[in-house]
């Protein structure tokens, strides 16, 4: 890592800084994505990747995006969770890149879940 | 099945991970004189007894509850003999475990190594309460990406912000483009 590099990432952390104290405190959103053996076979790498590319290109601050292993139905893999603000948390089954964008889009940012294809148990 | 090397070391960190480890190392050795691939990962997590490394490489073992089956560790070590290469895993009980497993390089079987900086973006930015350092080699040429120094200076601004995935998505495809002479 060059003393270059790690200049350009205290410019980037001083404009997110800056972006925070802007920024609603409650538009916080939690987006999951599991990656155990079942999720990561059915394509949950792409999955995470359409999520951070949505999150990059729209410029979507304030969205903890964090992974996780099999949780047992993996038949709907990839699943993703999404939680925004107080709400309860959504589970989304058979999440292909273009659904995750999707979802980032409409639920994450827009506010609407997208029933169809949430996982009911 | 997995079809890339990425998506296997993506899945055995993800067993490191599981294992309550910290901090993960994941080496990547191409010696195209030696025609050999090796990968590593290691980490700092609760480790295994012997019996339970032993017993790791069965495919109807696995220490999930919500699965039955762990397919994990037997495909990556199946990859490994279709090509000429060796699997092996050292545990330690409180330390953590290294998983290694070689290839030959030039072998018709050998999947490739597919997309590195995606896999580890992803690791890096989904575990943000792990450390994880991702070394490459080929030949003579080699980098080191380390999260620990981009965390000391982030702070608490979190690795997800759009910035930060920009950053750390640059800083891995430029190294890794740089030792691929691209």
């Amino acid at each position: 890592m060059s003393v270059k590099s790690l200049e350009d990432l205290k410019k980037i952390k001083e404009e997110a800084l800056r972006k925070r104290e802007i920024r609603n405190a409650n538009a916080r959103a939690h987006i999951t994505v599991a990656m155990g053996t079942c999720g990561i076979a059915a394509g949950a790498r792409e999955t995470m990747k359409a999520v951070l590319d949505a999150i990059e290109k729209d410029q979507i601050a304030g969205v903890l995006v964090t992974q996780t292993g099999c949780i047992g139905l993996c038949e709907f893999e990839p699943i993703v969770d999404v939680q925004v603000g107080e709400e309860t948390k959504a589970t989304y089954g058979k999440v292909s890149p273009e659904r995750a964008r999707a979802i980032v889009t409409e639920h994450v940012v827009g506010g609407k879940p997208i029933k169809e294809w949430m996982i009911t148990r | 099945m997995l079809r890339e090397l990425a998506l296997h070391i993506l899945d055995i960190v993800e067993n490191s991970l599981n294992a309550g480890a910290t901090r993960v190392t994941i080496d990547v050795n191409e010696d195209t004189p030696a025609d050999r691939l090796t990968i590593q990962v290691a980490d700092d997590g609760r480790g295994m007894d012997a019996e339970m490394v032993q017993r790791v490489t069965d495919p109807f073992f696995t220490t999930r509850t919500t699965r039955r089956v762990g397919l994990g560790i037997p495909f990556l070590k199946q990859a490994t003999e279709l090509c000429n290469g060796a699997f092996s895993i050292e545990s330690q009980v409180g330390k953590g475990t290294t998983v290694t497993a070689t290839f030959q390089h030039s072998h018709i079987n050998r999947m490739p190594l597919g997309d590195l900086p995606n896999t580890i973006l992803a690791l890096v930015v989904g575990n943000s309460h792990a450390d994880f350092v991702y070394r490459h080699r080929l030949d003579e040429r080699s980098f080191e990406f380390d999260t620990r120094p981009i965390k000391a200076e982030l702070g608490d601004v979190p690795l997800s912000e759009p910035g930060v995935i920009e950053y750390l998505r640059r800083e891995i495809s430029d190294s890794l483009a740089q030792i691929y002479g691209i």
